[in-house]
């Protein structure tokens, strides 16, 4: 039995873990474009700002490797036969599977403005990609930084934290305005001006001007221009369909896969950013591009691989992020678009958060906190919570759980609630029943 | 909040501190691994968070710095009873 796996992100990794665990004698193979193999992506960002140096971006060791027993080959599949259960290395070499997993995850979406060509044009896919970033952040003075969501963020805060000059470009009147509201925007905006950055709303790029084959500033659809010296763009990500639409797999915005994670052909499975899964609790498909939620598909897809038969439940959506250095927890629906009936309240710091219901200190010291949740009639059905997150953790299975909180719905709704300490109590309350 | 629950509230804390132990919220976690970058004593703590284990390594100091620096606040110290008498 030969397993086959494309892509060597943490979909890929936990595949091969979770065949492991079953199977100790298959043979399985992992194929990666990226030379570096399986590393944090999302740590990436990190390492742009310092924090990290780019080696312990890569939390497997040679023996961990060594004990579930694959082998890793950096190749591009060109193609998948699958009719003869086969795919092409290269364009060249043809290796045999028994099943299939495609875990070719997403990639940002292209720039296409003119100029996007140009040297000093960055985003932020892959570490070689960080690697230019900095060598660029070395030379350059300033950057211009385009895109509405966290990849820009952390694009904006790795090149400020080299020394770079910062313009930060926003479509429209404020920070990520369909996640947060605007007084959430509001506190992103101004730590980030605090430290140096400059803002400008309602501003479309529309070309990079060169200078020699470099980036030498930018032209914007209102007329006006500025110098710079690197552009960093984060649009927004796209699933790599390119292989599943030649070998003629079921696809939507993604490849369709099962709740098994199997797709049209029952020997080729789809996990991670790529695959858009079939949820029974939903009943309908999804995509899902965070990195948690690809580690448990890739979990389930290798089980499913190697014989057992497991459903993949996708839980409450749930982000963990850093905003201008805020620790910034997203639960549930807290977006716009929602039932009228559903009320959103927001508090900034209590002193509660410092006063854990279970002798849990979380992380704290932020010098702004601020939690926003969304209160239906008998659920909690999204929050927020940046800064302090000792709320996050009740608020998630609060949310996560559908826990009934008729009880202090009259409270949470009560002018100048503190709804920090009306959650640790409701919360404290469950876990001594419990 | 009135004093009385400041101290209370520090002697929880402390009490945790001395007797808990740096447990992970793994749903939370990239891999990134600032925790073990940062560990003064090369603990991998992106290790056991993978493995969704408390940081039972019997070097560990509870200093902090891999709860403080974690930049998706995937730890916290919480008290557990791994050493219980007998048990490790």
């Amino acid at each position: 039995m030969r397993h086959v796996i494309i892509g060597a992100g943490v979909a890929g990794l936990a595949s091969i873990e979770a065949i492991r665990s079953l199977d100790t004698s298959s043979e399985i193979i992992m194929l990666g474009e990226d030379p570096h193999g399986f590393y944090s992506r999302p740590g990436l960002a990190y390492y742009l700002t310092g924090e990290l140096y780019d080696k312990a971006l890569f939390p497997k060791t040679r023996e961990d490797y060594a004990r579930l027993k694959f082998k890793y080959q950096t190749t591009r599949v060109t193609k998948i036969n699958r009719a003869q259960k086969n795919v092409q290395l290269d364009g060249k070499a043809l290796l045999s599977y028994d099943k299939l997993l495609i875990a070719t995850g997403a990639s940002a979406i292209p720039l296409t403005v003119p100029g996007a060509h140009l040297q000093g044009v960055v985003k932020l896919d892959h570490l070689e990609d960080a690697r230019l970033i900095l060598k660029f952040a070395k030379r350059g003075k300033t950057a211009v930084v385009v895109g509405g969501g966290i990849t820009a963020l952390e694009l904006t805060e790795g090149l400020l934290s080299r020394g770079v000059t910062v313009h930060y470009l926003l479509r429209g009147d404020r920070y990520w305005s369909n996640v947060l509201d605007e007084h959430e925007s509001r506190i992103v905006e101004r730590r980030l001006q605090e430290e140096g950055v400059t803002l400008h709303f309602h501003s479309e790029l529309i070309e990079v001007i060169g200078k020699g084959g470099k980036v030498g500033g930018v032209r914007l659809l209102n007329g006006r221009t500025f110098k710079c010296d690197i552009l960093a763009y984060a649009i927004g990500i796209r699933p790599r369909l390119d292989l599943a639409r030649d070998a003629e797999l079921a696809l939507d915005r993604g490849i369709l896969a099962n709740e098994f994670l199997q797709t049209n052909d029952p020997d080729i499975y789809a996990a991670g950013d790529v695959a858009q899964v079939y949820d029974p609790l939903l009943g309908r498909s999804v995509l899902d591009s965070l990195w948690n939620p690809a580690r448990e598909q890739g979990r389930v897809a290798g089980l499913n691989m190697a014989g057992q038969r497991k459903s993949y439940i996708k839980r409450a959506p749930f982000n963990v992020t850093r905003l201008a250095g805020l620790t910034t927890t997203i639960i549930g629906a807290v977006g716009h678009g929602h039932d009228e009936d559903v009320l959103g309240i927001a508090r900034g710091d209590s002193e509660t958060w410092r006063q854990p219901p279970d002798a849990i200190v979380a992380q704290g010291g932020f010098d702004t906190n601020h939690v926003r949740i969304l209160v239906g009639e008998k659920t909690i059905i999204g929050a927020i919570v940046m800064g302090d997150q000792t709320l996050s953790t009740p608020l998630q299975k609060i949310i996560a759980n559908k826990m009934d909180i008729s009880r202090i719905h009259d409270k949470l709704l009560a002018r100048d609630a503190k709804i920090a300490d009306v959650i640790v109590d409701f919360w404290s309350h469950y876990l001594t029943r419990a | 909040m009135s004093f009385l629950n400041i101290f209370k509230s520090d002697a929880t804390r402390r009490t945790t501190l001395f007797s808990g132990h740096v447990v992970p919220d793994s749903s939370r976690c990239v891999q990134c691994g600032i925790c073990t970058y940062n560990c003064p004593i090369e603990i991998d703590v992106r290790a056991h968070v993978w493995r969704g284990e408390a940081i039972k390594h019997n070097e560990c100091l509870t200093c902090g710095e891999c709860v403080a620096r974690c930049p998706r606040g995937v730890l916290r110290f919480e008290q557990t009873d791994l050493f219980k008498a007998g048990e490790e």
